[in-house]
């Protein structure tokens, strides 16, 4: 009998082939979820879209010299793919390896934490940049006009969204216990998506706020996210996306070494 | 092939100041099942992780396969399949599901997934419950359906992790038959188990362990039989007649092992027999593991 195993050939330290792995997993597995999983990350930013959007709206004429639903629509985007990654990451990744111990399960496989890290984080990713895009289209029915520049929102989302799972999946590595989760949403994660320029231009609000908002990667998602909806594209996009990029790098190693701490003795 | 499944050579764990696999040195022949037996906390879960790579020791050196750990872990693992002692099936997925997930990760080629899909759940005898979510399934099936998943890339080694405890005698009984007819196959199986009769009627080979140390090691009937002789005779009474009888035992050169409420004189046969009172019974593993490391096994 020749096994499987035997015709495997040489394995590296990072393979597509265990990454698909768990992506198979992860797709087979949100077939029973996606419900719950899509009505939790888009419900709640086109909340926040409507309140701000037409609510606070109806008392200015603009912001920031946009329509408030065009400046609103295009902001909780941000809101969106947040909700959408760094939420379902911690809860998701601590629920996996503290109580179903499904990350023991892949781990005895021939698969490494980084490759298990790496592939959780892209299709966290993937769904934040499909998420991310419905306030877009809420904003579209209620008046913001489509662009072609819109085709680039869903690539902005992945790219904070793969950032923002790897800070999910590393708060989750780094957690003792799930009510740990409270300190990260409150102190972090509610202050920099409402300082991230999405409901208030920035550039109006006092220094203080302009300086955490500038180290803020959602501002940077929330910037592009404008900038390609409405047009001029410039420099400043640019950095914005090598901040996305390096935050995505940065965050993407720490979880890796937390996950590592986590789950290997 | 090398010749030796596992290898493990002064391996030594510590978590902090607990010391959980304390130079363990075990060999486990290609095609032979090796019993880890010991009761909980004697470090048989923390050897197994430590197969796996998922945890690191401290000092010592880990063959599986012929490949290094923990450097070569992964290679190892694409050769090994895993039943763990924690239920860790997807309990949202189908049956079916669980096996296709496993399927892709241990890198079945795209034209045999359909087969060895198949012949898992035909192993697991979960055949007409492919369709099942497995929070529906009963605990036989779900240890079967763990098995299964170890096994779907036909492994040369299957780590087992107390693969029977949780079930009743009657569902115990079937697991044995498939882990026997694995054995049969000439699958290279590594158990742990808390239960001696499973050491017993599975293992070619048992390894004894207490507080992270191999006390003992060799085939079922050599151990008893070395250690405990042929025959065993338990006398029952309260506690002061225990005592003398303990002491008579003693003086004849016989030893004892206290199971609660009677005494077990061990080697007792025809040539250094016991006159006194007492039932007569075949010695056991459990004769042997008693004696060695002065604990009661549950």
């Amino acid at each position: 009998m020749v096994s499987h195993a035997q015709r495997t050939e040489r394995l590296h330290r990072f393979e597509a082939s265990a990454i698909t792995g768990v992506l198979v997993r992860e797709v087979v597995n949100f077939s029973s979820y996606w419900r719950s999983a899509t009505f939790s990350s888009t419900v709640e930013p086109t909340i926040y879209l409507l309140a701000f959007g037409f609510g606070l709206g109806s008392l200015v004429s603009r912001i920031g010299g946009l329509e408030p639903v065009e400046f609103v629509g295009t902001g909780t985007v941000a809101t969106a793919v947040l909700f959408s990654s760094a939420f379902p990451a911690m809860f998701g990744t601590f629920v996996k390896y503290q109580f179903q111990r499904t990350y023991d399960a892949i781990l005895a496989a021939p698969v490494d934490t980084e490759e298990l890290v790496s592939a959780e984080a892209l299709w966290v990713a993937t769904r934040a940049g499909v998420y991310g895009c419905v306030p877009m289209l809420v904003a579209v029915v209620f008046g913001l006009d489509p662009s072609w520049g819109m085709v680039a929102v869903p690539f902005i989302g992945w790219l904070s969204g793969f950032g923002w799972a790897c800070f999910g999946i590393m708060t989750a590595g780094f957690a003792k216990s799930i009510e740990n989760f409270s300190y990260i949403v409150s102190a972090v994660l509610t202050p920099l998506f409402l300082l991230a320029g999405s409901f208030f231009p920035l550039d109006q609000a006092p220094t203080w706020m302009q300086a955490i908002g500038l180290l803020d990667p959602l501002h940077y998602t929330v910037e592009l996210v404008r900038s390609a909806v409405f047009g001029g594209w410039g420099w400043e996009d640019l950095a914005g996306l090598g901040v996305l990029v390096v935050f995505g790098l940065i965050m993407w190693r720490v979880a890796i070494y937390a996950m590592t701490r986590k789950l290997v003795d | 092939m090398p010749e030796l499944a596992i290898r493990l050579r002064g391996v030594v764990k510590r978590y902090g100041a607990v010391t959980a696999v304390d130079g363990l040195d075990l060999d486990v022949p290609m095609g032979t099942c090796v019993g880890l037996l010991g009761p909980n906390g004697a470090g048989k879960s923390t050897t197994m992780r430590l197969l796996t790579a998922q945890a690191i020791a401290d000092e010592g050196e880990l063959d599986v396969l012929g490949f290094e750990l923990p450097g070569e872990s992964k290679q190892a693992r694409a050769h090994c399949g895993v039943s763990p002692q924690l239920d860790n099936l997807d309990v949202t997925l189908t049956v079916e599901q669980n096996l296709l997930v496993f399927a892709h990760l241990y890198r079945i080629p795209r034209q045999e997934r359909h087969d060895a899909i198949e012949r898992a759940l035909e192993m697991a005898l979960l055949t007409d419950r492919r369709d099942t979510r497995i929070d529906k399934l009963s605990g036989g099936m779900r240890r079967r359906l763990l098995i299964a998943r170890a096994l779907i890339h036909r492994p040369q080694l299957v780590l087992m992790d107390e693969p029977t405890v949780g079930l009743d005698p009657q569902v115990r009984q079937g697991m044995w038959a498939l882990i026997d007819r694995l054995r049969s196959e000439g699958t290279t199986i590594l158990m742990s188990t808390h239960y001696i009769e499973e050491a017993q009627r599975l293992a070619d080979t048992v390894l004894i362990m207490s507080h992270g140390k191999a006390v003992a090691a060799g085939p079922p009937s050599e151990l008893v039989l070395e250690h405990a002789g042929h025959e065993v005779i338990e006398v029952y009474g309260p506690p002061p007649r225990l005592a003398e009888v303990e002491a008579e035992a003693g003086e004849a050169g016989l030893r004892t092992r206290r199971t609660g409420t009677s005494v077990s004189i061990l080697g007792v046969d025809s040539r250094n027999g016991w006159k006194g009172e007492g039932e007569r019974r075949a010695a056991n593993l459990e004769d042997v593991f008693v004696l060695l490391t002065g604990e009661e096994i549950t």
